[in-house]
């Protein structure tokens, strides 16, 4: 599978070297990121929050360096897209699986989703592109959106 | 012939993860030789959901109490236990 994210990314939605003390705040970060460039209702936020306390969304990759993907539902976004933030140091998101267990997570990818046939095709790239170690270790190592482009093309 | 199973997706919000792990289901299973019906909700909406259902695979907690066998794996997100979680698919499907 090409790990063709960029095709989603907007480059204004990449925060690089994130220092957050917890999921809310790197939630909060990405999410005013996409609600200033026009992709989600201000509710977006508050609505990833909510979702995140219930339905947590860490995936553990089996290392150190997991990957979240918060979400919500459709109604609080205007056009589907992605933020992308990378962390100087881990923070806890559990894990979709069993919600009782905390994951240390460096990569978190927060989805705008509103259309299906786009979504999956989304989800699909970053499961994708998670499924590499190398290139999940590389994009905690990038200093630039270049970085990342070049990265996720 | 025996007749085609139905496998219920859950995730979430029902519309995005369990697209993914549908799609990565059906496609593995193509290959070896199995069709299914295939549905996707919400985890809250798969009690209500269940009768006419075969298999549930979930990427979320479900209640235990369900009167059917249910599959709870992020193999197809991170790649991690795909072969092992596709033969349990497997073998409820040819059961």
């Amino acid at each position: 599978m090409a790990h063709a994210l960029m095709n989603y990314l907007d480059p204004g939605a990449i925060v690089l070297g994130v220092k957050a003390a917890t999921d809310q705040d790197v939630i909060r970060i990405l999410a005013d990121r996409l609600q200033a460039l026009g992709y989600v209702k201000p509710s977006f936020a508050d609505a990833v929050l909510a979702r995140e306390a219930t339905l947590p969304t860490g995936l553990p990759l089996g290392g150190d360096n997991n990957v979240a993907v918060p979400h919500t539902d459709p109604e609080h976004v205007l056009r589907p897209g992605l933020a992308l933030a990378t962390l100087v140091e881990p923070v806890s998101f559990s894990n979709m699986e069993y919600p009782d267990e905390k994951l240390q997570v460096s990569v978190v990818f927060l989805m705008a989703l509103n259309d299906k046939d786009k979504q999956i095709e989304m989800l699909q790239e970053i499961a994708g592109t998670i499924q590499s170690p190398e290139i999940i270790s590389a994009l905690i190592q990038s200093k630039s959106v270049e970085d990342v482009s070049r990265l996720l093309r | 012939m025996t007749r085609q199973k139905t496998v219920l997706f859950a995730c979430g919000t029902g519309i995005a993860t369990s697209t993914v792990v549908a799609h990565a289901v059906e496609d593995a299973m193509k290959e070896r030789g199995i069709r299914f019906n295939s549905r996707q909700c919400k985890t809250t909406e798969v009690a209500g959901q269940i009768d006419d259902v075969d298999l549930v695979v979930t990427t979320a907690q479900l209640p235990k109490d369900l009167s059917k066998p249910v599959i709870t794996t992020l193999a197809f997100l991170t790649g991690i236990g795909k072969a092992e979680a596709l033969d349990k698919i497997e073998a409820v499907l040819r059961d």
